[in-house]
């Protein structure tokens, strides 16, 4: 089988279309972005960026929010912000709600905020059995030090690694099969182990409410900018690092316009990010990197191709060398990029709410990424040499089996 | 099969078990399969953010040890003049590190050099500008070097034992990136940290002092005034907790104490929570102390028999009993407490005091569901993908598509089993580093096919075309690898946590790729065109 062969197309022709399209791409981008940052006070970043605290609440049904709304005001966090997570190809997610709110400078204490999201959320949806902790939340080691106490299996005071096998079976019940909200005792007792003696137990000494903390994340302010400009300078360290490599590599110009690719697809993915209204966290990164990763391993597949046919094609101009490597390298090219392009589509797709934002990015990034290759770093190659008056060799000695073969003089 | 090749072939399968005992047999060699479940376990640590727990970052305020330096220094240098009669108008504290004193009496002002450079070594002495006779004191600056060090080694020493006394699973505690005064707190399963919190932050400052003035007073002012305004020298005024007895007076009181105490926590050798027998419902603290101190101890409450000492936790008063007796080497601390508040501050007293306050800066807790949903469905979905490539690949390029897919397989195995090995703990930017891993593994087997099926169409037979295309694929491989390694130990030398993790994954998953794209895969070609002849069509 076998697809994209022979194909012969003038891709450096199009190279003003490419950068004009580039061109248009970055500015839609980057006014959301704009209007993100400076407009809308930063909600670009996430939680990691910005500081501040998120609480994930999961709720038994469909999440009040009229309801969650009108406690946090009456606790005096008006500016908190609620958001349904409606994410349909995940069990339980309907019914999850993101509570946020920004962190102030003179906050006591870090998790002041959180505190008072959860009070509101415990006396606006607080059951009868007010008073005892709530199973919904209760952790393994704590249900086990219960258990073991209370003994309803009456297995004596050693019986601590039974009763810990058995709150971890509870709480994986809980978090698995019931998504995480347990409505009443009596849906665990197909839990191995869970006999009336235990049910009784667990109903005798807690209530259950009808939502439970999935997560939280509390980011101190100071953190947050610190975090933003430590990625930022890792990710600039190691775009200077491939820079140096590949200019030692091919020459200076490949480099350069390597690199000039690469930052291109990353501000395009985050003009994406912006426009859908996604949010930059630490996850988000991660896959800025790779992304970065993906491009460039695009972009030196054709470099390399350039090079080696820069030596075999003495009387071609570099225009004509540039499109023959594309093409030549297209089949691989396309299919690469198609079966990770596929990988990611599936993960953006199937992979969970976690996933989501980290899955987006390198959803766009894969497709910018292959396109810049073509479209931005191999025409600033053949643009540069044009005004240097220069073929664009790049005989660099590499290997011992390079150096036999005689290099080419220079322009 | 020529012997080199069946060296090579040796050599594949060395490693591959290799790795199949690295991924399940470890630590315990594996006997069954709950055995080998639980090696997986084990040795594939998943973090929090796909386990589920808290993640905490706190920072230690090193300044505050740096302050208690110079008030120390300020105090034995006040009671060294004193004693030397050498004359002086004022020492005053500019800031943490300096201290300034004025007006030093011409004559002793020898005396005064004498005894700073004798006692004072951390100090550097200049004459201070604008004064008369005055010395500006700053500490030195491989001092404080050595103060900040010693306060984040005593701090991360004593969180540590705290946390350990709290028996929770696999707790992580380490310094971390961002300056050099924060202190990482992972406690993997734990999905409330408000206990592990409250611990960690408690001061735990025990001192036990001797009430100067029998009376206590309802405001600083008060205090202050029955003495004239001026305190009596050595002692200090220290809030506390009216001690009428009654668990429902609350109401705050202030106490005149000795400056220096007779016993601090670094005495204590023990301390258990224990029902009160004077309140009954609430905990006391029974604490021991050490040989050493039970030795000053004693002789101490004898002396001071009717007298009041003072139980001082974190610079307030718990309890003001009167000495009845001698005692020797223990004594309880009671302050209507709970069974649990009694636990975590008896285990806060074992532990030691932590040299300077600490502020939380980052709090994130993963409730265990999220996580469990999180690696359920990120892992169907990358099986799933991976599996929809592989099916691709061998439909694409047929028998070597095979080819492919054992190289990717064996570059999956030798990723986690590297893992293993180092213990290293896989996060969701990990999995990041995994999935561009597989696509450039894609990609090399990729690059190598398309190579030869051009050598192939420009008419040359099958064994000379799997070795033109791989080496021309091999110079790309390389280049595209290495770039990729550059930049991964960037980020493996200036991220943080998570970039970090993503830079480990990728670098392990890179190496392995260069090993299975390129020397597995090419020997099971070898093999095949060793077993086929010369004219055959190449599968590809």
């Amino acid at each position: 089988m076998e697809f994209f062969h022979g194909v012969n197309i003038d891709w450096m022709g199009k190279a003003k279309y490419f950068v004009t399209l580039s061109l248009i791409l970055l500015a839609v981008g980057w006014v959301s972005i704009y209007k993100r940052v400076v407009a809308d006070h930063g909600t670009l970043y996430g939680i990691d960026f910005r500081g501040g605290t998120l609480v994930y609440v999961r709720f038994g049904g469909k999440p009040p929010i009229d309801q969650i709304r009108k406690g946090l005001q009456q606790a005096g966090l008006a500016n908190s912000t609620i958001q349904g997570i409606s994410d349909s190809r995940s069990v339980g997610s309907q019914n999850d709600v993101v509570i946020g709110l920004e962190q102030k400078q003179n906050d006591e204490s870090l998790d002041a905020g959180k505190q008072k999201i959860l009070d509101v959320l415990h006396s606006t949806f607080g059951t009868s059995n007010a008073g005892k902790p709530d199973f919904n939340s209760v952790t393994p080691s704590d249900l086990a030090a219960l258990l073991t106490q209370k003994d309803p299996l009456l297995l004596g005071p050693t019986a601590a690694d039974r009763y810990t096998q058995l709150a971890n079976r509870l709480i994986a019940a809980r978090d698995t099969q019931h998504s995480g909200i347990v409505s009443n005792f009596d849906e665990l007792k197909n839990v191995d182990g869970a006999t009336s003696p235990v049910i009784a137990t667990l109903q005798n000494n807690f209530s259950l409410s009808n939502f439970a903390i999935r997560d939280a994340e509390i980011v101190g302010p100071k953190v947050g900018s610190q975090l933003r400009r430590q990625a930022f300078l890792a990710t600039l360290y190691a775009l200077g690092g491939m820079l140096i490599y590949i200019a030692f590599r091919f020459e200076w110009v490949y480099g350069a316009a390597a690199v000039i690719a690469v930052f291109h697809d990353v501000l395009i993915t985050l003009g994406f990010f912006s426009l859908f209204h996604y949010e930059i966290s630490l996850t988000v990164i991660a896959a800025l990197l790779t992304l970065v990763g993906y491009s460039m391993n695009d972009t030196i597949v054709i470099f390399d191709r350039v090079r080696e046919n820069l030596r075999i094609m003495r009387r071609e101009s570099l225009t004509e060398i540039v499109n023959k490597s594309i093409n030549q390298t297209l089949s691989r090219t396309i299919l690469t990029s198609g079966l990770t392009f596929l990988t990611v589509l599936v993960l953006y797709l199937l992979g969970g709410e976690v996933l989501r934002a980290f899955s987006f990015a390198m959803v766009v990034g894969v497709v910018v990424g292959t396109y810049s290759s073509f479209g931005i770093a191999a025409p600033i190659v053949v643009v540069w040499n044009k005004y240097h008056g220069g073929r664009g060799v790049a005989v660099r000695v590499g290997s011992a089996a390079e150096k036999r073969v005689p290099a080419v003089a220079r322009r | 099969m020529n012997s080199q090749l069946k060296w090579k072939f040796v050599l594949i399968a060395a490693a591959i078990l290799l790795c199949i005992y690295g991924v399940i047999g470890l630590p315990a060699f594996p006997t069954s399969g709950a055995q080998i479940k639980q090696n997986l376990a084990d040795r594939i640590k998943l973090g929090l953010d796909l386990k589920g727990g808290s993640h905490l970052v706190l920072q230690v305020q090193v300044e505050e040890a740096i302050g208690q330096r110079c008030d120390q220094t300020i105090d034995l240098l006040t009671r060294q003049l004193h004693d030397k009669h050498i004359g002086f108008g004022e020492i005053r504290r500019v800031d943490d590190t300096h201290i300034l004193v004025r007006n030093v009496d011409p004559a002793t002002s020898a005396d005064f050099r004498d005894l700073i450079n004798s006692q004072l070594t951390d100090w550097t002495t200049s004459p201070a500008a604008g004064e008369n006779n005055g010395y500006l004191l700053t500490l030195k600056p491989s001092v404080i070097a050595n103060l900040r060090t010693q306060t984040m080694d005593q701090s991360l020493e004593t969180i540590t034992r705290r946390i350990n006394g709290l028996g929770l699973t696999e707790p992580t505690i380490a310094f971390t990136g961002r300056g050099d005064d924060e202190i990482l707190v992972q406690l993997p399963g734990e999905g409330d940290p408000t206990r592990a919190k409250s611990v960690i932050q408690a001061g735990g400052q025990l001192a036990l002092t001797l009430v100067a003035d029998d009376q206590t007073y309802p405001s600083q002012s008060a205090a202050l005034a029955a003495h004239g305004g001026v305190l009596p020298q050595g002692t200090e005024i220290v809030p506390g907790k009216s001690d009428t007895g009654s668990a429902s007076d609350q109401s705050q009181v202030y106490y005149i104490l000795d400056r220096a105490p007779i016993v601090t926590g670094q005495d204590l050798v023990g301390a258990t929570p224990q029902p009160s027998t004077d309140y009954p419902g609430q905990f006391e603290i029974n604490f021991h102390l050490s040989t050493a101190a039970a030795a000053r101890f004693g002789p101490f409450t004898e002396t001071n028999i009717g007298k009041r000492m003072a139980i001082v936790l974190d610079h307030k008063v718990y309890t003001a009993p009167t000495i009845r007796g001698r005692i020797e080497d223990n004594g309880q601390i009671t302050g209507n407490f709970s069974e649990d508040q009694a636990k975590d501050l008896a285990l806060v007293l074992r532990a030691g005091a932590l040299p300077a306050s600490i502020k939380y800066l980052e709090e994130r807790t993963v409730g265990p569901s999220l996580g469990a949903d999180s690696i359920r469905e990120g892992v169907r979905a990358s099986v799933g993908s991976l599996i929809v490539v592989m099916i691709f690949l061998v439909i694409y390029y047929r028998l070597s598509g095979v080819n492919a897919v054992v190289a990717l397989l064996l570059n999956l195995l030798i990723l986690v089993a590297f893992m293993a090995f180092a213990g290293a703990v896989l996060t969701l930017p990990g999995i990041a580093g995994v999935v561009l891993t597989i696509g450039m593994g894609v990609d090399s087997n990729v690059l190598v096919f398309e190579r030869i099926r051009e050598e192939l169409r420009n008419g040359k037979l099958p064994a000379p075309s799997v070795d033109v295309g791989f080496d021309r694929a091999f110079r790309t491989i390389i280049d595209t690898h290495i770039t990729t390694l550059v930049s991964a130990a960037f980020l493996f030398l200036f991220g943080t946590g998570p970039v970090k993790g993503f830079a480990v994954t990728l670098t392990i998953g890179l190496i392995a790729n260069l090993f299975t794209s390129i020397y597995v895969s090419r020997v099971i070609f070898d093999y095949h065109l060793s077993k086929m002849d010369r004219q055959a069509q190449l599968s590809i």
